[in-house]
């Protein structure tokens, strides 16, 4: 008795050796990875950091030193950082109602069955795929343009008088080119979910004489949920960064009124060349995206532990 | 389906509801399309033309006119397939070793990884200009694939490694036992079961890389622009370019959306982190 357990000690210990040395590459195997998010996302977060403390602008080489938070001062006294603030949580509220409502709609709509629906549904999420620049340019071109434009020309048509879009309305502009490359994107996602909805729940109910608002209700909501709460969380994280569709069509303008937080960082560093209030305002808008992060992160988080217990 | 379901009356409503949505959803590209193949002055017309005489000028001579579409082109296929390859090389050994020798600091580091990919481009843009600046890596296409390289990263090692860790651990354990090192279960075990996850993760990859265009319109003018840039490039031409800019932009997406049609169900997976499948 007493030899086989230090037999078994033995063979654990040994074992344990060997899991050790068989593991050991492992953290080398991560480390080029790691490396390279250090050196290109948490140094450059550093230094930004570090810049909203100081006072540099390359325009002015001969001022430099500590500012305190006096860069954090000239943003707060600016009100075209809150404008700014106001108009990149605006993108995000309508852009997030717009395509998740349309998503959700097509959504169910495409998970019906009708004629061509494979091909009517590949039509549908093209747009996602189409490069920001180029949406910016067909929509400020070929469909808002007051004079040449085909919502000119339908206006027309309906002897109405031509608006100039992006002149008048320059915010909701690009709100409708945010929506329309990201409604695709929700449907695709929602779809997928409803997809996987459980069938056997939705006969249950079926059976028991529910009506299709209850099966909706019931069944599909609650399953959507979780779907739906990525799709919220992520979209707002790119909608927070939107820049190539303001960058083409309105460069912020007129006036301010299209100047959301990443285009404003954009012309505090390559118009004013002051690297000291862009950094601030980068820390602000580090700061705005962590708030919605902190959910998703947490959902990745939870999602690893859910996978553990397979 | 059976036919008389599908022809029902609320089934050709449905359709026509449905071929509605994803013709308006589609319509600016094909309006787009459209005038790609227009000329100049019917591309720029009061009365927009939906017949007309196609011609390819508008091709020609984006393709031909100094260094035009294919200099922009080459950068962005470059940087797209470069950056792709970068990420899969640093992505595969760590996924592997946090799928198949998980430690007490896998989740965490993992998690973190994923949360790098919530820090705004904003947030990192200033340090990496000057740095850029100071070490001559601005307008060059290596510094734009650094970029490229670590806004893909999390997300890449996110899918790998939920497609390793839908390989049985047995394998592993059982190749393990008949002595294989780990250079041996990696080529011989994992990647051969693994190869259409990883296909699909560097289809996602060059996709994002190809679109991107904040960095590149940041970082680059000229030598090392890729194609959103020579696109936005533009958009301070008022009217007289429509064709040149549509036959540009076609040229920029066509080959994006048709990959994406592709990977529509990989991308859904890799955008929301797994939640969805």
């Amino acid at each position: 008795m007493a030899v086989s357990a230090t037999t078994d000690t033995k063979t654990a210990r040994a074992a344990a050796a060997r899991e050790k040395a068989r593991r050991a590459p492992a953290k080398w195997l991560l480390a080029p990875a790691v490396v390279f998010l250090l050196v290109w996302m948490i140094v450059p977060l550093g230094m930004t950091a570090y810049y909203s403390f100081r006072n540099y602008n390359l325009m002015m080489p001969t001022v430099s030193g500590w500012a305190g938070l006096g860069n954090y001062a000239a943003l707060w006294n600016d009100p075209t950082f809150w404008s700014a603030l106001g108009i990149t949580l605006l993108i995000v509220g309508v852009c997030l109602v717009i395509t998740i409502g349309l998503g959700l709609a097509f959504a169910l709509l495409f998970h019906r069955q009708f004629f061509g629906r494979g091909v009517a549904r590949t039509l549908a999420v093209a747009p996602f795929f189409v490069m920001p620049v180029v949406t910016g340019l067909i929509w400020k071109n070929m469909l808002m343009d007051p004079s040449y434009g085909i919502f000119a020309w339908l206006a027309r048509v309906f002897g109405l008088e031509p608006i100039d879009w992006l002149g008048q309305f320059p915010l909701a502009s690009i709100i409708a080119m945010i929506g329309w490359e990201w409604t695709p994107f929700a449907l695709l996602v929602l779809l997928t979910g409803l997809q996987s909805l459980p069938e056997d729940q939705l006969e249950a109910v079926r059976l028991d004489g529910a009506n299709k608002w209850h099966e909706f209700r019931h069944i599909v909501i609650p399953h959507l949920g979780q779907v739906i709460y990525v799709v919220v969380m992520l979209e707002s994280i790119f909608f927070l960064t939107s820049f190539a569709e303001i960058y083409t069509t309105t460069s912020g303008g007129p006036g301010t009124s299209t100047t959301n937080l990443p285009y404003y960082i954009y012309q505090a560093v390559f118009n004013q060349y002051d690297i000291g209030v862009s950094s601030a305002a980068a820390v602000a808008a580090v700061i705005l995206a962590n708030f919605f992060a902190i959910f998703l992160i947490r959902f990745v988080a939870g999602n690893l532990n859910a996978g553990e217990n397979r | 389906m059976s036919a008389t379901r599908s022809f029902s009356k609320s089934g050709v409503a449905l359709g026509i509801l449905g071929w509605l949505v994803a013709l308006l959803m589609f319509f600016p590209l094909f309006w787009l399309l459209l005038t790609a193949f227009k000329t100049e002055s019917e591309a720029f017309s009061i009365t927009p033309h939906l017949f007309f005489d196609p011609t390819l000028s508008s091709f020609e001579t984006a393709f031909n006119q100094g260094r035009g579409y294919l200099h922009y082109a080459w950068n962005s296929v470059f940087t797209a397939v470069v950056s792709t390859l970068i990420g899969l090389a640093l992505t595969v050994p760590a996924a592997y070793a946090m799928a198949f020798y998980p430690s007490k600091r896998t989740d965490f580091t993992l998690v973190w990884m994923v949360s790098t990919k919530f820090i705004p481009a904003v947030g990192v843009l200033v340090p990496i200009f000057l740095v850029y600046k100071n070490i001559g890596l601005l307008d060059n296409v290596w510094g734009l694939i650094a970029l490229f390289t670590a806004m893909n990263l999390p997300i890449m090692i996110w899918m790998v490694y939920s497609y390793f860790r839908d390989i049985p651990k047995d394998l592993v354990e059982a190749a393990d036992i008949d002595g294989a090192s780990m250079a041996q279960i990696m080529t011989k075990v994992i990647l051969p079961l693994a190869t259409p996850g990883l296909a699909s993760t560097g289809l996602l990859a060059l996709i994002l890389a190809w679109n991107e265009s904040f960095w590149s319109i940041t970082m680059t003018n000229f030598q090392a622009s890729t194609l959103p840039v020579y696109i936005a490039s533009f958009k301070s031409a008022e009217g007289v370019f429509w064709a040149k800019m549509s036959a540009a932009s076609v040229l920029s997406i066509a080959p994006i959306i048709v990959l994406g049609w592709f990977a529509q169900r990989q991308m859904v997976r890799g955008l929301t982190f797994g939640a969805v499948k």
